[in-house]
């Protein structure tokens, strides 16, 4: 993402909109720039800002006016007066922060926008996490945050030593060059990404496992963390199994995404299984 | 949707807030999904959800590339319940946000009723997302917990901010944005139901509450933490 300078006024509106504060005034040419290294390409200040498309020399000199009488224009705060977003054309390997940033850009690995696969929310069709199976969602980055691919590694190599397997078609382990040892793409660690979601999947007998590796490795990441573990109900729509055990680790649970069951398998080729012809 | 799981709040915090959302699964459930997400909307509308949106359009209040200097004083704040139906073009999650038990109960009741067939979730508290079910005759699928954020937390902006900007889970309402409509809350320079506005527009899928977001500032005006 790209400040065109001849169009922006430094009202400043876009600094506050920014996620990761990459977004500032430049004194020296009184215009916003974004510093690159740390934006995300997340495009909160472009898809986010409203946009008018006023005459900028004429706002500049308004401004400064108003300035000179120390008064102050009480201007609406989501809104770029002179539409100065401009969007890049993004490269490998800096093309994966808005990936991985920007809930409207679909990855092209799994035609899934956002950050995730679909993890327990269609679980009921998918059967992804079956009984005596816990499916986690270890998160970095959100909220506000941001990560490093560098800093997300060091986890994902530490699952794969723990021989945990990752869910195959997240967009994060299609980045992996070695999935048996959690090793990500060389090119991709130093890009910075708002966040994103390991996704694996264990026996029940391994949740307090995997929430101490999480825990141990989670200290060297510079980052924040959100886990969520998603697991089968009983027949009667109970959970019994897995909440007293996070309970007992001390985790309050107060929220939670329950799939109703309601979904069906409906696709004509999902429904009706592969037939093998013999030919002779 | 792990972008409804992790909002910052206890149990208690969630009581006015309850989003339904209906999934199409890939090569599961996909095909000829587009009319089901709609309907499943339509079934909302009587029950007064406070927003709905899909993924690639966005939810009932939106940005504008075309405002004009006049939006500075007469800015349209209502939300388009109807374009965000007649918006969805491609299978993908849609959701239902609601301020009230009562009215998710009934949603989701409703929803059961009309068979889609697609994957329904509801994302609150667990006692409140139980309720939901029993009162629908649902026996839950499955369940994903939030365990909440660990890790650098020092990183985080404190709690008032962290329940607005949450609301948006894909983290588009940033940090800062929060504190300033707080800060201007604070100062009288907007009210909260103005002040959410702001918010709403950035959430790129229509989750965030802003009946919630409203109480939070609201609160905020009273005592900063």
């Amino acid at each position: 993402m790209k400040i065109n300078p001849d169009k922006c006024v430094a009202c400043g509106n876009c600094v506050y909109v920014c996620p990761v504060g990459a977004i500032y005034v430049d004194p020296k040419i009184n215009r916003a720039v974004i510093d690159q290294n740390e934006c995300v390409e997340c495009y909160a200040c472009y898809n986010g800002l409203s946009s008018e498309r006023l005459n900028p020399v004429l706002v500049r000199t308004v401004r400064k006016l108003f300035q000179m009488a120390r008064l102050r224009f009480d201007p609406e705060p989501d809104i770029c007066p002179t539409a100065a977003f401009e969007p890049d054309k993004l490269v490998w390997p800096r093309v994966v922060r808005r990936a991985f940033s920007d809930p409207r850009a679909t990855h092209e690995s799994t035609g899934v926008q956002g950050r995730g696969t679909e993890e327990v929310k269609t679980n009921d069709v998918t059967h992804r996490v079956k009984q005596g199976e816990v499916g986690f969602t270890i998160e970095f980055g959100r909220p506000g945050v941001g990560v490093w691919f560098r800093d997300i590694q060091k986890m994902t190599q530490a699952l794969a030593k723990a021989n945990v397997p990752f869910e195959k078609n997240n967009p994060l382990t299609l980045l992996m060059s070695d999935v048996t040892t959690g090793r990500l793409r060389e090119d991709v660690l130093n890009e910075k990404i708002l966040s994103a979601i390991v996704e694996i999947k264990v026996p029940v007998a391994r949740t307090e496992e995997i929430v101490q590796l999480v825990h141990e490795v989670e200290t060297s990441i510079d980052s924040v963390v959100a886990l969520g573990v998603g697991t089968r109900c009983d027949e009667n729509g109970e959970e019994r199994v897995v909440g007293p055990i996070l309970e007992r680790l001390g985790y309050r649970l107060e929220r939670a995404k329950t799939n109703t069951g309601l979904g069906k398998i409906t696709n004509i080729e999902a429904k009706s299984p592969k037939v093998e012809v013999a030919v002779s | 949707m792990t972008n409804t799981l992790h909002r910052y709040g206890n149990a208690e915090s969630f009581r006015d807030d309850y989003i339904v959302f209906a999934s199409p699964s890939k090569g599961k459930n996909d095909e000829g999904s587009i009319p089901k997400l709609k309907k499943f909307l339509e079934i909302a509308l009587p029950f007064r959800p406070v927003n709905i949106g899909d993924p690639a359009h966005g939810g009932a209040l939106r940005p504008s590339r075309n405002e004009t200097v006049a939006s500075h004083w007469h800015r349209d704040t209502q939300p388009r319940l109807r374009k965000v139906i007649d918006g969805i073009d491609e299978p993908a999650s849609v959701a239902a946000v609601f301020d009230n038990i009562e009215a998710a109960e009934n949603f989701l009741k409703a929803v059961k009723e009309a068979d889609l067939g697609l994957s329904v979730n509801i994302s609150t508290s667990i006692e409140g997302a139980q309720k939901c079910c029993k009162f629908a005759g649902i026996a839950p699928h499955s369940v994903g917990y939030s365990l909440g954020f660990e890790g650098k937390l020092e990183k985080l902006p404190n709690t008032q901010i962290l329940a607005l900007t949450t609301m948006c889970g894909h983290g588009m309402i940033s940090s800062s944005m929060g504190k300033k409509m707080i800060d201007w809350v604070k100062e009288g320079r907007r009210t909260p139901a103005e002040a959410v506005t702001y918010m709403a527009r950035f959430c790129s899928c229509g989750i965030f509450n802003p009946s919630r977001a409203k109480r939070i500032l609201e609160d905020a005006r009273n005592k900063m933490e």
